[in-house]
Protein backbone atom coordinates (compact mmCIF):
# COMPACT_ATOMS: atom_id res chain seq x y z
CA UNK A 1 0.00 0.00 0.00
CA UNK A 2 1.17 3.42 -1.10
CA UNK A 3 0.90 6.08 1.83
CA UNK A 4 -0.34 9.24 -0.18
CA UNK A 5 1.90 11.73 1.37
CA UNK A 6 0.72 15.97 1.26
CA UNK A 7 2.29 17.33 -1.98
CA UNK A 8 4.53 20.22 -0.68
CA UNK A 9 4.77 23.22 -2.70
CA UNK A 10 7.93 25.41 -2.61
CA UNK A 11 7.66 28.64 -4.04
CA UNK A 12 10.21 31.70 -4.44
CA UNK A 13 9.60 35.11 -3.22
CA UNK A 14 12.04 37.78 -3.02
CA UNK A 15 11.49 40.67 -0.60
CA UNK A 16 13.37 44.27 0.10
CA UNK A 17 15.44 43.80 3.38
CA UNK A 18 16.84 47.08 4.67
CA UNK A 19 20.41 46.34 5.81
CA UNK A 20 21.76 48.19 8.72
CA UNK A 21 25.47 48.49 9.32
CA UNK A 22 26.61 49.69 12.54
CA UNK A 23 29.88 51.61 12.91
CA UNK A 24 31.53 52.11 15.50
CA UNK A 25 31.83 53.27 17.45
CA UNK A 26 29.27 51.63 18.76
CA UNK A 27 27.58 54.28 21.23
CA UNK A 28 27.68 57.32 18.69
CA UNK A 29 25.72 55.02 15.57
CA UNK A 30 23.24 54.15 18.37
CA UNK A 31 22.92 58.12 18.78
CA UNK A 32 22.56 58.26 15.45
CA UNK A 33 20.17 55.85 14.63
CA UNK A 34 17.57 57.01 17.21
CA UNK A 35 18.09 60.59 15.92
CA UNK A 36 17.00 59.10 13.27
CA UNK A 37 13.70 56.92 14.67
CA UNK A 38 13.09 60.30 16.11
CA UNK A 39 12.45 62.46 12.41
CA UNK A 40 10.94 59.14 10.92
CA UNK A 41 9.35 57.13 13.21
CA UNK A 42 7.69 55.27 10.72
CA UNK A 43 10.41 54.04 8.56
CA UNK A 44 11.25 50.64 9.76
CA UNK A 45 8.22 49.14 10.39
CA UNK A 46 7.25 46.48 8.43
CA UNK A 47 10.71 46.00 6.83
CA UNK A 48 12.73 43.41 7.19
CA UNK A 49 16.03 44.11 8.24
CA UNK A 50 19.40 42.63 8.17
CA UNK A 51 22.33 43.74 10.10
CA UNK A 52 25.92 43.93 8.64
CA UNK A 53 28.57 42.65 11.70
CA UNK A 54 31.47 42.97 8.88
CA UNK A 55 32.89 46.53 10.74
CA UNK A 56 33.06 44.91 14.08
CA UNK A 57 36.52 43.32 15.30
CA UNK A 58 37.13 39.37 15.22
CA UNK A 59 37.92 39.85 18.76
CA UNK A 60 34.55 42.28 19.92
CA UNK A 61 32.11 40.82 21.89
CA UNK A 62 29.17 43.62 21.30
CA UNK A 63 27.81 41.76 17.99
CA UNK A 64 24.59 40.39 20.63
CA UNK A 65 24.07 43.37 22.89
CA UNK A 66 23.81 45.49 19.24
CA UNK A 67 21.45 43.51 18.11
CA UNK A 68 19.51 43.39 20.74
CA UNK A 69 19.56 47.03 21.33
CA UNK A 70 18.28 47.49 17.91
CA UNK A 71 15.76 44.75 18.67
CA UNK A 72 14.56 46.82 21.35
CA UNK A 73 13.65 50.07 19.25
CA UNK A 74 10.95 48.16 17.48
CA UNK A 75 13.67 46.72 14.42
CA UNK A 76 12.37 44.02 12.80
CA UNK A 77 15.75 41.76 12.06
CA UNK A 78 15.41 38.94 9.73
CA UNK A 79 19.03 38.01 9.67
CA UNK A 80 22.87 38.94 9.75
CA UNK A 81 25.98 39.24 7.64
CA UNK A 82 29.37 39.36 7.82
CA UNK A 83 29.54 37.50 11.65
CA UNK A 84 32.64 35.96 12.78
CA UNK A 85 32.21 32.61 13.17
CA UNK A 86 33.36 32.18 16.73
CA UNK A 87 30.80 34.80 17.76
CA UNK A 88 28.26 33.01 20.10
CA UNK A 89 24.77 33.70 20.71
CA UNK A 90 23.59 35.09 17.51
CA UNK A 91 21.29 32.05 16.44
CA UNK A 92 18.45 33.92 18.05
CA UNK A 93 18.24 36.56 14.93
CA UNK A 94 18.30 34.20 12.44
CA UNK A 95 20.99 31.99 10.77
CA UNK A 96 23.34 33.30 8.65
CA UNK A 97 21.58 34.71 5.50
CA UNK A 98 23.31 33.55 2.27
CA UNK A 99 24.03 35.84 -0.67
CA UNK A 100 21.94 38.56 -1.35
CA UNK A 101 22.06 41.15 -4.29
CA UNK A 102 22.89 44.74 -3.17
CA UNK A 103 20.76 47.62 -3.33
CA UNK A 104 21.56 51.44 -3.48
CA UNK A 105 21.72 53.15 -0.17
CA UNK A 106 18.15 54.50 0.83
CA UNK A 107 17.02 57.53 1.62
CA UNK A 108 15.12 58.27 5.02
CA UNK A 109 12.23 60.15 3.74
CA UNK A 110 12.08 63.28 6.50
CA UNK A 111 8.57 64.63 7.56
CA UNK A 112 7.99 67.83 6.49
CA UNK A 113 9.83 70.37 9.77
CA UNK A 114 6.66 72.55 9.97
CA UNK A 115 5.45 74.95 7.29
CA UNK A 116 8.45 75.50 5.67
CA UNK A 117 8.40 74.46 1.79
CA UNK A 118 10.48 71.08 1.32
CA UNK A 119 12.79 71.51 -1.24
CA UNK A 120 11.67 70.00 -4.52
CA UNK A 121 14.25 68.47 -6.54
CA UNK A 122 14.85 70.18 -9.99
CA UNK A 123 13.71 68.10 -13.05
CA UNK A 124 15.78 66.28 -14.48
CA UNK A 125 16.17 66.54 -18.50
CA UNK A 126 16.44 62.69 -19.50
CA UNK A 127 16.36 62.55 -23.28
CA UNK A 128 13.72 60.33 -24.64
CA UNK A 129 15.00 56.60 -25.32
CA UNK A 130 14.68 54.87 -28.25
CA UNK A 131 12.67 52.09 -28.83
CA UNK A 132 14.06 49.21 -30.86
CA UNK A 133 11.61 46.62 -32.24
CA UNK A 134 13.52 43.67 -33.18
CA UNK A 135 10.96 41.63 -35.05
CA UNK A 136 8.33 42.53 -38.43
CA UNK A 137 4.54 44.15 -37.22
CA UNK A 138 1.70 42.22 -38.46
CA UNK A 139 -1.33 43.37 -39.72
CA UNK A 140 -3.39 44.94 -36.75
CA UNK A 141 -0.55 45.08 -34.97
CA UNK A 142 0.30 48.95 -33.20
CA UNK A 143 3.24 50.26 -31.03
CA UNK A 144 3.24 53.66 -29.80
CA UNK A 145 5.98 55.25 -28.52
CA UNK A 146 5.09 58.59 -27.03
CA UNK A 147 8.67 59.62 -26.49
CA UNK A 148 11.70 59.32 -28.81
CA UNK A 149 12.27 57.19 -31.81
CA UNK A 150 11.36 53.98 -33.09
CA UNK A 151 13.43 51.53 -34.86
CA UNK A 152 11.95 48.52 -36.58
CA UNK A 153 14.28 46.05 -37.86
CA UNK A 154 11.58 44.24 -39.97
CA UNK A 155 8.97 45.53 -41.97
CA UNK A 156 5.74 46.78 -40.73
CA UNK A 157 2.69 45.06 -42.87
CA UNK A 158 0.09 46.51 -44.14
CA UNK A 159 -2.72 47.51 -41.39
CA UNK A 160 0.09 47.99 -39.22
CA UNK A 161 1.00 50.93 -37.12
CA UNK A 162 3.59 52.57 -35.22
CA UNK A 163 3.54 56.32 -33.48
CA UNK A 164 6.32 57.46 -32.32
CA UNK A 165 6.89 60.84 -30.48
CA UNK A 166 10.00 60.92 -32.91
CA UNK A 167 11.37 59.23 -35.91
CA UNK A 168 10.70 56.00 -37.43
CA UNK A 169 13.40 54.05 -39.17
CA UNK A 170 12.30 50.99 -40.58
CA UNK A 171 14.79 48.44 -42.23
CA UNK A 172 12.46 46.70 -44.19
CA UNK A 173 9.49 47.50 -45.85
CA UNK A 174 6.41 49.77 -45.11
CA UNK A 175 3.52 49.14 -46.15
CA UNK A 176 1.30 49.94 -42.61
CA UNK A 177 1.25 53.25 -41.57
CA UNK A 178 4.30 55.27 -39.62
CA UNK A 179 2.84 58.32 -37.62
CA UNK A 180 5.61 60.34 -36.49
CA UNK A 181 6.56 63.17 -34.67
CA UNK A 182 3.77 62.32 -31.91
CA UNK A 183 5.06 64.60 -29.44
CA UNK A 184 4.85 67.89 -31.21
CA UNK A 185 8.42 67.32 -33.46
CA UNK A 186 7.73 68.93 -37.00
CA UNK A 187 11.61 67.71 -37.27
CA UNK A 188 10.83 64.00 -36.96
CA UNK A 189 11.12 62.15 -39.95
CA UNK A 190 10.42 58.59 -41.35
CA UNK A 191 13.22 56.42 -43.07
CA UNK A 192 12.13 52.90 -44.93
CA UNK A 193 14.33 50.59 -47.02
CA UNK A 194 10.66 50.10 -49.26
CA UNK A 195 7.84 52.35 -49.49
CA UNK A 196 4.49 51.27 -49.81
CA UNK A 197 2.72 53.16 -46.92
CA UNK A 198 -0.85 53.50 -46.87
CA UNK A 199 -0.54 56.85 -44.75
CA UNK A 200 2.26 58.61 -43.38
CA UNK A 201 1.99 61.69 -40.72
CA UNK A 202 4.49 63.85 -38.97
CA UNK A 203 3.40 66.58 -36.43
CA UNK A 204 -0.27 65.85 -37.66
CA UNK A 205 0.36 66.15 -40.77
CA UNK A 206 -0.75 63.24 -43.08
CA UNK A 207 -0.82 61.68 -46.40
CA UNK A 208 -2.93 58.50 -47.88
CA UNK A 209 -1.29 56.39 -50.29
CA UNK A 210 -3.84 57.60 -52.96
CA UNK A 211 -2.12 60.82 -52.53
CA UNK A 212 1.30 59.82 -52.69
CA UNK A 213 3.81 59.89 -55.50
CA UNK A 214 3.81 56.64 -57.59
CA UNK A 215 7.54 57.23 -58.43
CA UNK A 216 8.23 55.96 -54.85
CA UNK A 217 6.67 53.22 -53.99
CA UNK A 218 8.76 50.15 -53.45
CA UNK A 219 12.29 52.78 -53.04
CA UNK A 220 13.72 53.53 -50.37
CA UNK A 221 12.47 56.64 -48.84
CA UNK A 222 12.56 59.60 -46.34
CA UNK A 223 9.79 61.66 -45.46
CA UNK A 224 9.60 64.81 -43.82
CA UNK A 225 7.67 67.95 -42.94
CA UNK A 226 8.64 70.74 -44.88
CA UNK A 227 6.71 73.68 -43.99
CA UNK A 228 2.53 72.30 -43.98
CA UNK A 229 3.22 70.00 -46.50
CA UNK A 230 5.12 66.45 -46.35
CA UNK A 231 8.44 65.62 -48.73
CA UNK A 232 9.23 61.94 -50.04
CA UNK A 233 12.22 61.87 -51.12
CA UNK A 234 14.26 58.69 -52.49
CA UNK A 235 17.09 57.64 -50.86
CA UNK A 236 19.78 56.64 -53.10
CA UNK B 1 -37.07 55.69 -45.28
CA UNK B 2 -34.00 54.32 -44.86
CA UNK B 3 -33.16 51.01 -44.27
CA UNK B 4 -30.53 49.04 -41.94
CA UNK B 5 -28.82 45.68 -43.81
CA UNK B 6 -26.85 43.56 -42.08
CA UNK B 7 -24.97 40.57 -44.32
CA UNK B 8 -24.34 37.98 -42.05
CA UNK B 9 -23.42 34.41 -42.09
CA UNK B 10 -21.79 32.91 -38.79
CA UNK B 11 -19.45 30.81 -41.00
CA UNK B 12 -16.08 32.57 -42.55
CA UNK B 13 -15.47 32.83 -46.19
CA UNK B 14 -18.99 32.36 -47.27
CA UNK B 15 -18.66 35.92 -49.22
CA UNK B 16 -20.60 37.99 -46.87
CA UNK B 17 -17.76 40.64 -47.50
CA UNK B 18 -17.89 39.97 -51.23
CA UNK B 19 -22.21 39.89 -50.92
CA UNK B 20 -21.73 43.50 -49.13
CA UNK B 21 -20.05 44.85 -51.41
CA UNK B 22 -21.68 43.93 -54.59
CA UNK B 23 -25.58 44.27 -53.05
CA UNK B 24 -24.20 48.14 -52.17
CA UNK B 25 -22.73 48.82 -55.54
CA UNK B 26 -25.93 47.28 -57.17
CA UNK B 27 -28.60 49.52 -54.59
CA UNK B 28 -26.24 52.55 -55.36
CA UNK B 29 -26.18 51.77 -58.93
CA UNK B 30 -29.97 51.46 -59.05
CA UNK B 31 -30.01 54.96 -57.24
CA UNK B 32 -30.05 54.79 -53.67
CA UNK B 33 -27.89 56.48 -51.32
CA UNK B 34 -25.71 53.33 -49.90
CA UNK B 35 -23.73 53.29 -47.06
CA UNK B 36 -21.27 50.03 -46.64
CA UNK B 37 -20.33 49.84 -42.77
CA UNK B 38 -17.15 47.29 -42.00
CA UNK B 39 -18.03 45.59 -38.62
CA UNK B 40 -14.77 42.87 -39.17
CA UNK B 41 -12.71 45.22 -36.63
CA UNK B 42 -8.90 43.64 -36.47
CA UNK B 43 -9.74 41.61 -39.83
CA UNK B 44 -11.00 44.32 -42.34
CA UNK B 45 -11.86 43.29 -46.03
CA UNK B 46 -13.97 45.80 -47.30
CA UNK B 47 -11.90 48.17 -48.09
CA UNK B 48 -9.69 45.76 -50.10
CA UNK B 49 -13.10 44.77 -51.83
CA UNK B 50 -13.97 48.17 -52.27
CA UNK B 51 -10.58 49.59 -53.90
CA UNK B 52 -10.65 52.15 -50.99
CA UNK B 53 -7.51 50.79 -49.10
CA UNK B 54 -5.44 53.57 -50.12
CA UNK B 55 -7.94 56.40 -48.67
CA UNK B 56 -8.27 55.29 -44.88
CA UNK B 57 -7.59 57.57 -42.19
CA UNK B 58 -10.05 57.51 -39.84
CA UNK B 59 -12.35 54.44 -39.28
CA UNK B 60 -15.10 53.48 -37.18
CA UNK B 61 -13.35 53.05 -34.17
CA UNK B 62 -11.92 56.65 -33.99
CA UNK B 63 -15.53 57.69 -34.47
CA UNK B 64 -16.83 55.94 -31.45
CA UNK B 65 -14.09 57.11 -29.64
CA UNK B 66 -14.30 60.69 -30.77
CA UNK B 67 -10.98 61.32 -32.54
CA UNK B 68 -13.09 62.07 -35.23
CA UNK B 69 -16.06 63.22 -36.63
CA UNK B 70 -18.53 60.54 -38.17
CA UNK B 71 -18.52 62.43 -42.06
CA UNK B 72 -14.19 62.13 -41.80
CA UNK B 73 -14.26 58.50 -42.02
CA UNK B 74 -16.89 57.85 -44.63
CA UNK B 75 -15.09 57.29 -47.91
CA UNK B 76 -17.03 58.05 -51.27
CA UNK B 77 -16.39 55.55 -54.07
CA UNK B 78 -15.12 57.21 -56.57
CA UNK B 79 -17.06 55.41 -59.48
CA UNK B 80 -20.43 55.84 -57.97
CA UNK B 81 -21.15 59.30 -56.05
CA UNK B 82 -24.03 57.75 -53.68
CA UNK B 83 -21.98 54.49 -52.44
CA UNK B 84 -19.62 55.23 -49.50
CA UNK B 85 -17.79 53.03 -46.91
CA UNK B 86 -17.32 53.47 -43.42
CA UNK B 87 -13.93 51.07 -42.49
CA UNK B 88 -13.51 48.77 -39.91
CA UNK B 89 -9.94 49.27 -37.36
CA UNK B 90 -7.47 47.27 -38.10
CA UNK B 91 -5.44 47.55 -35.18
CA UNK B 92 -8.53 47.16 -32.60
CA UNK B 93 -10.51 44.54 -31.69
CA UNK B 94 -14.25 43.83 -31.90
CA UNK B 95 -14.60 44.74 -27.75
CA UNK B 96 -13.72 48.62 -29.23
CA UNK B 97 -17.12 48.30 -30.41
CA UNK B 98 -19.37 49.85 -27.35
CA UNK B 99 -23.27 49.27 -28.30
CA UNK B 100 -23.65 52.88 -27.41
CA UNK B 101 -20.98 54.22 -29.53
CA UNK B 102 -22.55 51.46 -32.57
CA UNK B 103 -25.99 52.84 -31.98
CA UNK B 104 -25.02 56.28 -32.72
CA UNK B 105 -23.45 55.66 -35.81
CA UNK B 106 -26.39 53.83 -36.99
CA UNK B 107 -28.60 56.72 -36.32
CA UNK B 108 -26.82 59.16 -37.75
CA UNK B 109 -26.10 56.84 -41.06
CA UNK B 110 -29.86 56.49 -41.03
CA UNK B 111 -30.38 60.16 -41.26
CA UNK B 112 -27.79 60.31 -44.25
CA UNK B 113 -28.46 57.24 -46.26
CA UNK B 114 -31.46 55.08 -48.11
CA UNK B 115 -29.26 52.00 -47.42
CA UNK B 116 -26.48 51.52 -44.60
CA UNK B 117 -25.34 47.63 -44.65
CA UNK B 118 -23.47 46.13 -42.27
CA UNK B 119 -20.51 43.63 -43.02
CA UNK B 120 -20.79 41.26 -39.75
CA UNK B 121 -17.98 39.81 -39.23
CA UNK B 122 -17.87 35.44 -39.03
CA UNK B 123 -18.69 33.62 -35.45
CA UNK B 124 -21.43 34.69 -33.31
CA UNK B 125 -19.45 37.38 -30.88
CA UNK B 126 -19.66 40.24 -30.03
CA UNK B 127 -18.77 42.26 -33.74
CA UNK B 128 -21.58 39.88 -35.37
CA UNK B 129 -24.17 40.85 -32.64
CA UNK B 130 -23.25 44.52 -32.98
CA UNK B 131 -23.70 44.05 -37.09
CA UNK B 132 -27.07 42.57 -36.45
CA UNK B 133 -28.18 44.62 -33.18
CA UNK B 134 -29.53 47.71 -35.74
CA UNK B 135 -30.57 45.97 -38.49
CA UNK B 136 -34.10 46.01 -39.98
CA UNK B 137 -33.23 43.45 -42.50
CA UNK B 138 -30.65 40.65 -42.76
CA UNK B 139 -29.53 38.72 -45.42
CA UNK B 140 -27.78 35.04 -44.37
CA UNK B 141 -25.21 34.18 -46.94
CA UNK B 142 -24.83 30.38 -47.11
CA UNK B 143 -23.00 28.11 -49.12
CA UNK B 144 -24.66 24.68 -50.51
CA UNK B 145 -22.93 22.88 -47.65
CA UNK B 146 -23.95 21.43 -44.51
CA UNK B 147 -21.44 23.34 -42.23
CA UNK B 148 -22.70 26.59 -43.64
CA UNK B 149 -26.11 25.97 -43.06
CA UNK B 150 -26.09 24.37 -39.44
CA UNK B 151 -24.28 28.14 -38.91
CA UNK B 152 -26.61 30.02 -40.91
CA UNK B 153 -29.26 28.28 -38.79
CA UNK B 154 -27.77 29.48 -36.04
CA UNK B 155 -27.18 32.87 -37.02
CA UNK B 156 -31.20 33.05 -37.98
CA UNK B 157 -31.58 32.21 -34.40
CA UNK B 158 -29.55 35.09 -33.16
CA UNK B 159 -31.25 37.52 -35.62
CA UNK B 160 -34.21 36.01 -33.89
CA UNK B 161 -33.55 36.94 -30.32
CA UNK B 162 -30.35 39.16 -30.26
CA UNK B 163 -31.72 41.97 -32.46
CA UNK B 164 -33.38 45.71 -31.38
CA UNK B 165 -36.38 44.13 -33.68
CA UNK B 166 -36.69 41.11 -31.74
CA UNK B 167 -35.90 42.45 -27.92
CA UNK B 168 -39.39 44.87 -28.99
CA UNK B 169 -41.10 42.53 -30.25
CA UNK B 170 -40.61 42.88 -34.07
CA UNK B 171 -40.06 40.80 -36.77
CA UNK B 172 -36.80 41.14 -38.16
CA UNK B 173 -36.94 40.40 -42.20
CA UNK B 174 -34.38 37.74 -43.48
CA UNK B 175 -33.32 36.59 -46.29
CA UNK B 176 -31.10 33.79 -48.03
CA UNK B 177 -28.60 34.48 -50.26
CA UNK B 178 -27.34 31.39 -51.76
CA UNK B 179 -23.07 31.73 -52.61
CA UNK B 180 -20.68 29.70 -54.25
CA UNK B 181 -22.95 27.71 -56.23
CA UNK B 182 -21.41 25.28 -58.66
CA UNK B 183 -24.23 24.59 -61.40
CA UNK B 184 -21.49 22.05 -62.38
CA UNK B 185 -21.39 20.49 -58.80
CA UNK B 186 -25.19 20.89 -58.04
CA UNK B 187 -26.15 18.70 -61.96
CA UNK B 188 -24.30 15.88 -60.57
CA UNK B 189 -25.93 16.02 -57.53
CA UNK B 190 -22.77 16.89 -55.37
CA UNK B 191 -23.90 19.78 -53.30
CA UNK B 192 -26.46 20.33 -50.88
CA UNK B 193 -29.96 20.91 -53.19
CA UNK B 194 -31.62 24.38 -53.05
CA UNK B 195 -34.87 23.22 -52.05
CA UNK B 196 -32.87 21.67 -48.83
CA UNK B 197 -30.95 24.30 -48.19
CA UNK B 198 -34.75 26.64 -48.05
CA UNK B 199 -36.56 23.78 -45.99
CA UNK B 200 -33.56 23.79 -43.43
CA UNK B 201 -33.61 27.26 -43.16
CA UNK B 202 -37.00 28.27 -43.87
CA UNK B 203 -36.95 32.17 -45.03
CA UNK B 204 -37.36 33.50 -48.20
CA UNK B 205 -34.38 33.29 -51.31
CA UNK B 206 -33.39 36.68 -52.63
CA UNK B 207 -31.14 34.90 -55.00
CA UNK B 208 -28.64 32.08 -56.03
CA UNK B 209 -25.16 33.66 -56.98
CA UNK B 210 -22.69 31.16 -59.09
CA UNK B 211 -19.09 30.16 -57.85
CA UNK B 212 -17.65 32.68 -60.46
CA UNK B 213 -13.88 33.57 -61.32
CA UNK B 214 -15.37 37.02 -62.42
CA UNK B 215 -15.95 37.36 -58.43
CA UNK B 216 -12.34 36.50 -57.91
CA UNK B 217 -11.39 38.34 -60.28
CA UNK B 218 -13.45 41.49 -58.98
CA UNK B 219 -12.16 41.24 -55.43
CA UNK B 220 -8.61 41.01 -56.63
CA UNK B 221 -8.96 44.75 -58.51
CA UNK B 222 -10.42 46.29 -55.47
CA UNK B 223 -14.18 46.89 -57.44
CA UNK B 224 -17.28 45.16 -56.53
CA UNK B 225 -18.66 42.74 -59.47
CA UNK B 226 -21.66 44.52 -60.07
CA UNK B 227 -19.05 47.01 -61.07
CA UNK B 228 -16.22 45.07 -62.75
CA UNK B 229 -17.77 43.32 -64.62
CA UNK B 230 -22.14 43.89 -64.67
CA UNK B 231 -22.90 41.48 -67.37
CA UNK B 232 -21.28 38.21 -65.51
CA UNK B 233 -23.75 35.71 -64.43
CA UNK B 234 -22.42 36.45 -60.28
CA UNK B 235 -23.19 40.27 -61.30
CA UNK B 236 -26.53 39.56 -62.80
CA UNK B 237 -27.49 37.61 -59.12
CA UNK B 238 -26.64 40.64 -57.24
CA UNK B 239 -28.69 43.03 -59.42
CA UNK B 240 -31.84 40.62 -58.98
CA UNK B 241 -31.25 40.22 -55.10
CA UNK B 242 -30.77 44.48 -55.01
CA UNK B 243 -34.08 44.44 -57.36
CA UNK B 244 -35.81 42.13 -54.48
CA UNK B 245 -34.26 44.35 -51.79
CA UNK B 246 -36.54 47.04 -53.56
CA UNK B 247 -39.28 45.56 -53.27
CA UNK B 248 -39.47 43.74 -56.77
CA UNK B 249 -41.00 40.39 -57.14
CA UNK B 250 -39.76 37.59 -59.59
CA UNK B 251 -39.04 34.50 -59.34
CA UNK B 252 -34.88 33.19 -58.82
CA UNK B 253 -32.90 32.12 -61.53
CA UNK B 254 -31.29 29.22 -60.67
CA UNK B 255 -27.89 29.78 -62.67
CA UNK B 256 -27.38 26.43 -65.21
CA UNK B 257 -23.71 25.30 -66.30
CA UNK B 258 -23.04 26.77 -69.50
CA UNK B 259 -20.18 24.10 -71.12
CA UNK B 260 -18.00 25.56 -74.27
CA UNK B 261 -17.06 23.68 -76.80
CA UNK B 262 -13.78 21.77 -75.05
CA UNK B 263 -16.22 21.49 -71.90
CA UNK B 264 -18.65 19.13 -73.82
CA UNK B 265 -15.65 17.72 -75.46
CA UNK B 266 -14.04 16.78 -71.91
CA UNK B 267 -17.05 17.13 -69.83
CA UNK B 268 -17.01 14.24 -68.20
CA UNK B 269 -14.21 12.26 -66.46
CA UNK B 270 -14.01 8.70 -66.12
CA UNK B 271 -13.91 7.79 -62.34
Amino acid sequence: MTEIRPFIRIRGRSIMALVLTPEPPLQGWMDALDAQIDRAPNFFEGRPVVVDLGTLPRDSRDAVPLLRAIEERGIHIIGTEAAHPSWEGLEAWGRKLPGGKPARPMEIAEPAPGPAVQPVAAPVQVAPAPLLVNQSLRSGQSIAHEHGDVTILGSVASGAEIVAGGSIHIYGALRGRAIAGLSGAPGSRIYCRKFHAELVAIDGVYQTAEDMPRDRTGNPACIWLDGDALRIAAIE
Amino acid sequence: MSKVLVVTSGKGGVGKTTSTAALGAALAQAGDNVVVVDFDVGLRNLDLVMGAERRVVYDMINVIQGDAKLAQALIRDKRIDNLSLLPASQTRDKDALTADGVAKIIQQLREKFDWVICDSPAGIETGAIMAMRHADIAVVVTNPEVSSVRDSDRIIGMLDSKTLKAENGERIEKYLLLTRYDPGRAARGEMLKTEDVLDILSIPLLGIVPESVDVLNASNVGSPVTLNNPSSGAAKAYFDAARRLRGEKFDVVVPIERKGLMGRLFGRRVA
